[in-house]
C-alpha cells in the first residue's frame, strides 16, 4: 500500500502523482522506472519515474490515460493508495559531460526525460530540450523544461503552441544551422524515436532511446520485454530501458507492442462502461487490505509481547529454583 | 523403534500399490483444478501397511532432506496422523508442497526396496495425505519459538529455499524478514508451478503459518535494485543475509524468429497464467495469447516445459505438442506429470529440435521449422547427445511457441555486491556445507547457487543455511577455512 500524497492534472488526460515509496525514493536515479499494480485483478505496468524526494520518501510519476490501467490510475486522487509499486528498475541514464546534449521528448515522455535533462545540465552539458505534442492542451511541464535546459523548443503538430511541426523538424533545423550536437536522448512514441534515430544515425551522433516494451515482472525473469539490437536480444527491464538507437530494431518493437492490442481495446471498452463501479471496487479492496495490514501488525505486536512475557516468566522460574 | 506392523512381510508384499485418485483426464484438460484428488483415509492406511520397515531404509537415504520416512509411515499405519505430521515437519517445513511436487521416483520411492520387484510404497501420496489431514484438522503443530536472540536475518526471496529457512530461523529466536520482488509471496511456487499441480491456497497457508510464527514479509522489494545487500547490513542492521533469489533469466534458443508475436519463454507464459491469473481472462486484466483452438508448441523436456504444455492444453489449445531434442528416457520431467500429460492428450515429439520460427508479414508466429535428431555419444551430463539427421527438416504449424529450455543466473544481486564471488556462469559461489558466500554474514542457496533444480533441493538448501546462520549468529565466527576460496 503506497499512499498518493498529491494528484493533479498537468495536461489533457495527463496526470501527475506523488506517491509514498521510501525505498524507491532513496535509490532512484534518472532514467529508472517503477512497475505498479492497482488492484488484485490488475496488470503490472511500467512507468518511468519523473522525480524523487528521498527525505519525504516520495516518488513522482506522470501518466497519460491510454489503456484501461492508465485510465483507472488517472481516476485516483490524493489520499487513495497504489496497491503495489516496485522499483527503481532498469539502468540509470548515463550522465556525463558530452558537450551539447539534445533531449527530444514526445508529450508525456517529457516527464521521463526531465530528470535526465536536469542531471545532464548539472554535469556541465549545454542542454537543448525539444518537446513535441499534438496540440496546446498536451504541452506539459513547460517551466520545468526551461529550468532543466539551456534552450527549449516546443513543437505542436497543429501549431497551436510554440512552432508547428514534428520534433525532428527542429532537430534538422538545428543541425542544418551547423549546431554541434554531441548526444541525443529521445523519449516518446516509437515512431518518434525511430525518426530521431534516422536523423542522428547517419551523422554518427550518439543517440539513446528509452524503450517502452511490454513487461511483466521487471526483474529479467520473464523475457517478455526482449528487444532486438542488431542480432542480439536484450531485456529492456534489466539491460535497458535506454539503448543505443542505432542498434534498435524499431519494427520488431512496434510489432511486439501490438501483441495484445485487441484485448487492450476490449478491456478499455468494458472499463469505460463500468468506470464508477471499478473505482468503487478498488477503493473497497484497498480498505480491506489496510485493515488486514493493521491486523497483521497487531498480531505481530501481541506475538512480541507474548515472547517478552514468557522470557520474563522463564526468568522468575529460574530465580525460584536458585532460591 | 519397535515394529508396529504385525502383518507378515510376504502378505504386505501382496498388497497392490494404492492408486492416487485423479480428475478424469478429459474433464481436467479443460480446467485448472488440481489433477490429483488425494488419498482417502482407508487408502492411506492400506498403503502404509505395505511398508517393510527396513532396518536401513533406502527411502530416507534417498531423500535430499533426510525425512524420517520409515517412522512417518509407521505412524500412519497406526493411525497417528498428527504425530506423523509432526515427525514429517522435523525435517520438512513444507510437506503439503513437496508431497505434490517432489520427483519421488528419483528420490524416496526410488530407494524403496519394494520397487525392485514391484511398485514402491507411494511415499509422496502418503506425505500429501498427512499434510492435508493436518491442515484440515486445524491443528497444525507449529513449533514454539525460542526466546528472542536480538539478531536480525534478511532473506532474499520467498520461494522454497527462503520459506524453509525463515521457518527454521524464527524458531531459533531470530528476527526474520523475507523480501520478495513480486507482489505475491511464494516465488516459483506461485508464478511457476500451475494451480492444477499445486493449488495456490496451499502455498498461501504455508506463508500464513510462517506469519503466525512471527516471520515478517515485505513484497515489492528487488534486492540489488530497491536496496543492496550492503545497505541491508549497514543501514538496516541485519546480522545475516540469505540470498535465495532463484534461477533467474529465461534462456532462449538464439534462433531466427524468436521475436515473433506468439513466442514466449516458459517463464513468461507461466507467470502470465499463474501469477497474473490470465487463465481467468474475464476477471483479470493481464492478458496471455488466446490459445483457444490454436496449435501450441512447447520446446523442452523438464518440469517447466511440461507445466507450460499442460497449461496451454487447459487454455483450449487444439493441439499441444512437446518438442524435445533427446528421447523420452532423457526427459528430466517428473514421471507422474508425463503420464498425466499423455492422458490429457499432449503430443510428444521426441528427438526433434526447432531451428527457426516462421511468421507472417505482420510478425505473428505461423510455425516452427524442425529437424529430427538421433542420439550420438554421451555428453558431459552423461546423456547421449542428440545429433541432427540431415535432410529431415519439416514444418510444425503453431500460433504459439513456448521455450522452456532452462535459465541463466539473474545478475541483479551479484552486480551490486562487489565482494560476492560468482562462478563463470555468474551463479553465486557458496560452500556446500555451510552455504557461506565469500562475503561475511552473507549466505546463498537454492537455484541462484546450483542453477535450475527442484523445490526439495531448494528447501534442503534453505534448512541447511538456517542451521549455518544460527551457528554464525551464536558464535559470531566466520571461519575462512570452510568459506569458499
Amino acid at each position: 500500500m503506497y499512499r498518493i500524497v498529491e494528484a493533479r492534472s498537468v495536461g489533457q488526460n495527463i496526470k501527475q502523482f506523488v506517491i509514498e515509496a521510501p525505498r524507491i525514493a532513496r535509490k532512484q536515479q534518472p532514467g529508472q522506472f517503477v512497475i505498479l499494480r492497482l488492484h488484485e485483478h490488475g496488470e503490472r505496468i511500467p512507468l518511468t519515474i519523473k522525480a524523487s524526494d528521498p527525505e519525504a520518501g516520495t516518488v513522482t510519476i506522470c501518466v497519460q490515460g491510454i489503456g484501461k490501467t492508465t485510465q483507472l490510475l488517472n481516476c485516483m486522487e490524493e489520499g487513495d493508495s497504489i496497491l503495489d509499486i516496485v522499483g527503481p528498475l532498469g539502468h540509470p541514464s548515463e550522465i556525463k559531460n558530452f558537450g551539447t546534449a539534445a533531449i527530444i521528448a514526445g508529450s508525456v515522455g517529457t516527464a521521463m526525460a526531465l530528470p535526465t535533462a536536469l542531471a545532464l545540465k548539472r554535469a556541465g552539458n549545454h542542454v537543448i530540450f525539444v518537446e513535441g505534442s499534438r496540440s496546446r492542451e498536451m504541452v506539459v511541464f513547460e517551466a520545468e523544461v526551461r529550468r532543466a535546459s539551456d534552450e527549449a523548443y516546443f513543437m505542436t503538430d497543429d501549431g497551436s503552441y510554440g512552432e508547428k511541426g514534428l520534433v525532428t523538424k527542429k532537430l534538422n533545423e538545428l543541425l542544418a544551422a551547423g549546431r554541434a550536437i554531441d548526444f541525443v536522448l529521445a523519449v516518446g512514441p516509437v515512431p518518434m524515436m525511430r525518426a530521431v534515430a534516422q536523423v542522428t544515425g547517419p551523422r554518427g551522433i550518439k543517440t539513446m532511446v528509452s524503450l517502452n516494451s511490454i513487461m511483466v515482472d521487471g526483474t529479467g525473469m520473464c523475457g517478455g520485454c526482449r528487444v532486438l539490437l542488431g542480432n542480439t536480444s536484450k531485456f529492456a527491464c534489466v539491460d535497458g530501458p535506454e539503448f543505443d538507437a542505432s542498434l534498435v530494431n524499431f519494427e520488431v518493437l512496434m510489432q511486439r507492442n501490438a501483441m495484445y492490442r485487441e484485448k487492450e481495446c476490449k478491456s478499455l471498452e468494458q472499463f469505460e462502461l463500468h468506470k464508477a463501479e471499478e473505482l468503487a471496487h478498488i477503493r473497497a479492496e484497498l480498505a480491506t487490505k489496510e485493515a488486514e495490514i493493521a491486523r497483521l501488525k497487531a498480531e505481530l505486536q501481541s506475538l512480541d509481547n507474548a515472547a517478552l512475557e514468557s522470557a520474563a516468566l522463564d526468568g522468575t522460574e529460574k530465580e525460584a529454583t536458585h532460591v | 523403534m519397535f515394529e508396529t506392523n504385525t502383518l507378515p512381510l510376504k502378505d504386505r508384499m501382496k498388497i497392490a500399490r494404492t492408486r492416487m485418485p485423479e480428475q478424469d483426464a478429459a474433464a481436467r484438460s479443460r480446467n485448472f483444478d488440481e489433477v490429483n484428488l488425494g488419498l482417502e483415509t482407508a487408502d492411506a492406511l492400506r498403503e502404509a501397511t505395505r511398508c517393510l520397515e527396513c532396518a536401513k531404509p533406502g527411502c530416507v537415504l534417498e531423500c535430499p532432506v533426510g525425512v524420517k520416512i520409515r517412522e512417518v509411515v509407521s505412524l500412519i499405519h497406526t493411525g497417528e496422523f498428527l504425530a506423523a505430521a509432526a515427525k514429517l515437519r522435523e525435517d520438512n517445513a513444507l510437506p503439503a508442497i513437496t508431497g505434490r511436487v517432489c520427483p519421488q521416483e528419483k528420490q524416496c520411492e526410488g530407494g524403496c526396496v519394494l520397487g525392485r520387484k514391484g511398485a514402491p510404497v507411494a511415499i509422496g501420496n502418503l506425505e500429501r495425505f498427512i499434510a492435508d489431514y493436518e491442515r484440515a484438522s486445524g491443528q497444525v503443530g507449529l513449533p514454539k519459538n525460542a526466546p528472542h536472540t536480538g539478531k536480525r536475518v534478511a532473506i532474499v526471496g520467498s520461494g522454497p529455499a527462503g520459506l524453509s529457512a525463515a521457518g527454521d530461523l524464527i524458531q531459533k529466536g531470530h528476527e526474520v524478514r523475507v523480501f520478495e520482488a513480486l507482489h505475491e509471496l511464494g516465488g516459483v511456487l506461485i508464478y511457476g508451478i500451475p494451480e492444477f499441480r499445486l493449488p495456490k491456497a496451499i502455498v498461501h497457508r504455508e506463508v500464513e503459518n510462517l506469519r503466525h510464527m512471527g516471520v515478517e514479509f515485505e513484497t515489492n522489494v528487488v534486492v540489488g535494485k530497491s536496496v543492496t545487500i550492503d545497505e541491508l547490513m549497514e543501514n538496516e542492521h541485519y546480522d545475516a543475509v540469505f540470498v535465495a533469489s532463484g534461477a533467474g533469466l529465461p534462456r532462449f534458443l538464439g534462433m531466427p524468429g524468436e521475436h515473433l508475436n506468439g513466442v514466449y519463454s516458459a517463464n513468461e507464459f507461466l507467470t502470465r497464467v499463474n501469477l497474473m491469473r490470465a487463465y481467468q481472462p474475464s476477471d483479470y486484466d493481464a492478458p496471455v495469447y488466446d490459445c483457444h483452438g490454436k496449435d501450441v508448441v512447447v520446446v523442452g523436456g523438464g518440469n517447466t516445459a511440461m507445466d507450460a504444455v499442460r497449461t496451454a492444453r487447459r487454455l483450449g489449445a487444439r493441439t499441444a505438442t512437446l518438442v524435445y531434442r533427446r528421447s523420452a528416457a532423457e526427459m528430466p520431467a517428473r514421471i507422474e506429470e508425463v503420464h498425466h500429460a499423455e492422458a490429457e492428450g499432449i503430443e510428444f515429439l521426441m528427438l526433434t529440435n526447432p531451428v527457426e520460427f516462421l511468421g507472417d508479414e505482420k510478425g505473428w508466429l505461423t510455425g516452427a521449422r524442425c529437424v529430427r535428431m538421433e542420439l550420438g555419444a554421451p555428453d558431459a551430463s552423461g546423456r547421449r547427445s542428440p545429433v541432427e539427421i540431415a535432410g529431415s527438416e519439416f514444418v510444425l504449424p503453431a500460433s504459439v511457441a513456448i521455450i522452456g529450455v532452462g535459465t541463466t543466473a539473474n545478475p541483479l544481486i551479484q552486480s551490486t555486491t562487489p565482494d560476492l564471488k560468482t562462478t563463470s556462469r555468474n551463479y553465486i559461489v557458496a560452500d556446500e556445507e555451510t552455504l557461506r558466500t565469500s562475503k561475511r554474514g552473507v549466505f546463498a542457496g537454492g537455484d541462484i547457487v546450483t542453477g535450475g533444480a527442484t523445490v526439495i533441493l531448494a528447501m534442503g538448501a534453505g534448512r541447511k543455511t538456517a542451521r549455518s546462520i544460527h551457528v554464525f549468529l551464536t558464535t559470531g565466527e566466520w571461519e575462512t577455512a570452510s568459506a569458499p576460496q
